[in-house]
């Protein structure tokens, strides 16, 4: 399983007495883009917790990069090369462009504890090159966030992932509050990853950018997974069914 | 649209474009204070507010004047730089001139001489015959070492027990007080040696905010604390999620606004040549004030030791001005209250401007 990047087995979550995810078998390879869909309360987000370990899952195995892990919280996923791009940002807006990407991560001229001096030049740099890999192009980087639009915003989120090296990126419906062309920035940026084969889960309720930009698509229903389906064998109406309960790939036919 | 074609919308980079940094603002309301009171006093008391009048003195400022300014804020200055660090991690301390009050007592129960300047002995010692004449360096560890247990506490309640900071601080505000009072039952503090009187005297109280005020802006501008400091401020759940230890980093920012107010009543006990129980009695809302002008943000992320600075000289100004004026000095609390409001009311409608425009 060596191109295998993310692998889980029997992931389940229970809150209480609700089962929110049922037994998830998944896996992801190295350079392939993922979507995940699903009508809201299918378990999508559910899911993306568990494997970032923003929350602990009730059972279940996770394998990520060749390895057998259990996270003890979203920062050691991260540090483990798992980048998530969340739905409301988790960007300080008061900062401006290099000092979010490097939030947490500092580069220092010196280290003295808590008053380790800034390396300004070196992180304005590595905010230059890796908005330039990605694709990313905002007027202004010394602007503070508060100043940019929401697709801006996003880009900066987004543009974490180039800057430190993920090995997977998780983006959790990071178009959901954009224009048009915003959107089709976000888009472009995520070609970007798929020409890098940076390795992508995407999840969205929008059709046409899913059949745009991925390879395949994971179908949750009720917390439980019930279509895995190529791109290139499948169509949008394939796709609502499977979402909306008309139809069981056989394969998950107890899942149904 | 083709894939290859990034980046739409008409964005490009130019990472020479610059905004107005917001500190320009501040100067340029105090110059425009400083000109209304030149030319009301020109008007009303026939005098010149910033320049020398005198036949006989050559100079071309009226440097008492602007000295007395100076000195002035400099005390609750010290305060209000600890205070800004505060308020930009999204807090609020109002326990600092309680701490000013407390420390004042306490450092100069330890500066106590058995002789006062005109050869009169101390029949009276606080602490006791054996801690007379104790060296300088015993009342300012101990005084900045009560600044920083009173800070701790703060920050402890705060990350810790989850105690919002207005609440925590408020308590330490009464507890502190109570301190001060505690320790004489009210009896000032006198007979301090020369060494410790020397501290504030001339125009060290100025040096010693100028010093500080670098050591702040440095820290805030240039270190890991200071950019976490702001981040917190900014969004909490986002610097959480970036691996900043919140917590801790909480209880060092309110350490260090504690020993800032300790440096303070130091200072200001020195100047003063007495420790007293009521010393640094609102304060604290002085160097809210302060910063608050200087375009400190209350609701955190955003701000700086330079807006502060400028904003302690505004409030200066204006007190000076209107004793200048020959104004009552409630009008002057009056004008404080309309000055702190007004901040508040101008920050808001700041934010609301930024909010509207993303």
């Amino acid at each position: 399983m060596s191109d295998i990047i993310l692998k889980t087995e029997g992931l389940t979550k229970h809150y209480g007495g609700v089962q929110a995810l049922e037994g998830a078998n998944f896996e992801i390879r190295k350079g392939e883009h993922v979507a995940i869909m699903g009508d809201n309360g299918a378990g999508k987000s559910t899911f993306v917790r568990q494997i970032t370990a923003v929350e602990q899952r009730t059972a279940g195995k996770v394998w990520f990069d060749g390895e057998e892990v259990d996270f003890k919280g979203p920062l050691e996923a991260r540090e483990a090369g798992i980048e998530t791009v969340f739905q409301n940002l988790a960007l300080a807006d008061a900062l401006n462009v290099p000092d979010n990407l490097f939030l947490g991560r500092e580069i220092f001229k010196f280290k003295l504890g808590p008053f380790s001096v800034l390396d300004y030049k070196a992180m304005r740099e590595k905010t230059l090159a890796s908005l330039e890999k990605t694709g990313v192009k905002i007027p202004n980087i010394n602007n503070a966030i508060s100043n940019m639009s929401g697709g801006q915003r996003q880009c900066v989120a987004i543009a974490r992932t180039a800057t430190f090296h993920s090995k997977l990126t998780i983006m959790d419906e990071p178009t959901a509050a954009l224009g048009v062309q915003e959107t089709a920035q976000v888009e472009n940026i995520i070609r970007t990853l798929k020409e890098a084969g940076e390795p992508l889960i995407l999840i969205s309720h929008n059709m046409r950018q899913v059949f745009d930009l991925v390879d395949r698509i994971v179908v949750f229903r009720r917390g439980k997974i019930v279509a895995n389906l190529r791109k290139e064998e499948t169509s949008g109406e394939d796709v609502v069914s499977y979402i909306t309960g008309a139809k069981t790939a056989p394969e998950y036919a107890e899942n149904a | 649209m083709s894939a290859s074609q990034h980046g739409l919308g008409g964005l490009k980079y130019d990472p020479k474009k610059r905004h107005r940094p917001p500190e320009l603002n501040v100067f340029f309301a105090l110059i425009l204070i400083v000109g209304a009171f030149e030319v009301l006093g020109r008007l009303f008391v026939g005098d010149s507010f910033l320049f020398n009048t005198r036949d006989r003195v050559d100079t071309l400022f009226n440097e008492p004047r602007l000295k007395i300014i100076v000195l002035q804020v400099a005390i609750i200055g010290i305060i209000a730089l600890g205070v800004t660090q505060v308020i930009i991690s999204g807090g609020i301390d109002l326990s600092s001139g309680s701490i000013v009050g407390a420390v004042a007592m306490i450092a100069t129960a330890f500066a106590q001489a058995s002789v006062n300047q005109y050869g009169m002995d101390n029949l009276k010692p606080i602490l006791g015959e054996a801690y007379l004449n104790l060296p300088l360096i015993v009342p300012i560890v101990v005084g900045l070492f009560a600044g920083l247990v009173a800070g701790v506490v703060n920050g402890a309640l705060i990350a810790y027990a989850k105690i919002p900071p207005f609440i925590a601080t408020l308590g330490m505000m009464l507890f502190a007080r109570g301190v001060a009072n505690w320790t004489t039952k009210g009896v000032p503090i006198s007979y301090l040696q020369e060494s410790y009187a020397e501290i504030g005297a001339g125009m060290n109280p100025v040096f010693i905010f100028i010093a500080l005020a670098v050591l702040m802006h440095f820290l805030l501008r240039y270190t890991k604390y200071g950019k976490h400091t702001y981040a917190i401020g900014s969004n909490e759940q986002a610097a959480r999620m970036s691996g900043i230890e919140v917590e801790r980093l909480k209880v060092l920012i309110y350490a260090i606004a504690g020993i800032l107010s300790a440096v303070a009543a130091i200072v200001m006990s020195s100047k003063a040549l007495t420790g007293q129980s009521g010393m640094g009695l609102m304060y604290e809302l002085d160097a809210i004030a302060m910063a608050v002008i200087g375009g400190v943000s209350l609701a955190g992320g955003r701000g700086s030791i330079l807006g502060t600075c400028i904003g302690a000289l505004i409030y200066g100004v204006i007190i000076s001005g209107f004793t200048f004026l020959k104004l009552d000095a409630f009008y002057q609390e009056m004008a404080k209250g309309a000055i702190i409001v007004g901040a508040v009311v101008l920050d808001q409608w700041r934010a609301r401007k930024q909010a509207a425009k993303s």
